[in-house]
């Protein structure tokens, strides 16, 4: 008789944690594939402005980039309060630009130098002085495609 | 008791490892903001050269001086209204007979653009300009022409000049590349961007 009697248990059976490794697994792939490690560590503020009518740029392996800003606090000591140009890892000068490009297009392959794009990520408060200064090297060095970085967003914003 | 079975290894650490590397990529990740306003610089050239004359009604100044503050033909102008604005110039083709443009739907203005293969805009910037504010005025000059070519292009087309660049770029598009090329390259021949940088006033 006692056969059919179910056992009355008022507690929860606990809950079984076996797939959390893989919930987590499947997490940990995601990321792994989706991150794309820096290539530089930025010494300057890089607060870019918001554009709409922006063009993606999809071939990462063909795109110099040119940073510009303020030093960030760290090296505000050293590299001073004004608007400065960062290449590579290291603050440059506006004449180190044509090296800085003669020297990427020395690392390509010959067939897509013509492509290769110039991005300028510049800081939203940096005076135009520079930037101009930045485009008039580079169009020395024939260096004429080139891409303001900007976020996404409306422009109007920019200017508050 | 010739063989024992291997004892079973406890997996209840595996997610903490998990977890630990999960962590790391997880900082590390930065989704880079890869994206801006694409622009073709002017080649170098040569101080002797003497710059073609350009029509003053055909010339739509635009200028940031140090404070700012947009000027556009020497009138004080908000932002928002300088697509407007510019549109306007663009798409007035006011010229006749040669000149004339068949396709603009603006007011026929005699003293503004004659077509727009020819209107001009020229950008004059200070040294001092914020590049914030440039790159909104740049945004709102190239929101103009993208307006116009995505009206001709839905006009002879039937669709946007931005999703016929979108397909270009889709491997999976089913049309005629070389047709939807040369589609562009007439859309474009229409409204050319002829943006003009003037060097920065010190």
């Amino acid at each position: 008789m006692s056969k059919f009697k179910k056992k009355k248990s008022g507690e929860l059976p606990a809950i079984s944690t076996a797939s959390l490794p893989d919930i987590v697994f499947m997490l940990l792939f995601f990321f792994m594939v989706a991150t794309v490690m820096r290539q530089n560590t930025l010494m300057i503020e890089n607060k870019l402005p918001m554009a709409d009518q922006i063009e993606k740029l999809d071939k990462k392996d063909l795109v110099m980039y040119i940073y510009a800003g303020k030093p960030s606090s760290r090296y505000r000591a050293s590299a001073g309060n004004q608007a400065r140009i960062q290449l590579n890892d290291k603050f440059s000068d506006v004449s180190d630009i044509k090296s800085f490009i003669l020297a990427e297009r020395a690392a390509k392959r010959e067939e897509v130098i013509p492509f290769l794009t110039t991005a300028l990520k510049v800081d939203g408060e940096t005076n135009m002085g520079l930037v101009g200064d930045i485009k008039s090297e580079l169009r020395e060095v024939q260096a004429l495609k080139i891409n303001y970085t900007t976020r996404s967003g409306s422009a109007v914003d920019n200017l508050k | 008791m010739a063989r024992r079975s291997a004892p079973e290894v406890n997996a209840g650490s595996m997610a903490d490892i998990a977890f630990l590397l999960l962590i790391f990529f997880l900082v590390t990740t930065t989704i880079e903001t890869d994206s801006g306003i694409s622009r073709k610089l002017p080649p170098p050239q040569e101080d002797q050269t003497v710059p073609p004359v350009l029509k003053e009604k055909n010339i739509f100044v635009v200028e940031l001086n140090k404070n700012n503050d947009l000027l556009v033909e020497e009138a004080p102008m908000e932002l928002k209204d300088l697509r407007e604005a510019a549109i306007k110039f663009l798409d007035n083709g006011g010229g006749k007979g040669e000149d004339g443009c068949n396709f603009c739907q603006g007011a026929k203005n005699p003293s503004s653009s004659d077509n727009p293969t020819k209107a001009v805009i020229s950008l004059r910037n200070n040294r001092e300009t914020n590049y914030a504010t440039y790159i909104a005025v740049q945004n709102e000059l190239v929101a103009a022409y993208t307006t116009l070519r995505n009206r001709e292009a839905q006009r002879l087309f039937g669709k946007s000049f931005v999703q016929m660049k979108k397909d270009l770029k889709d491997v999976n598009y089913s049309g005629n590349k070389d047709r939807l090329k040369e589609d562009i390259k007439q859309i474009q021949f229409m409204f050319p961007e002829k943006l003009s940088e003037a060097e920065p006033k010190k």
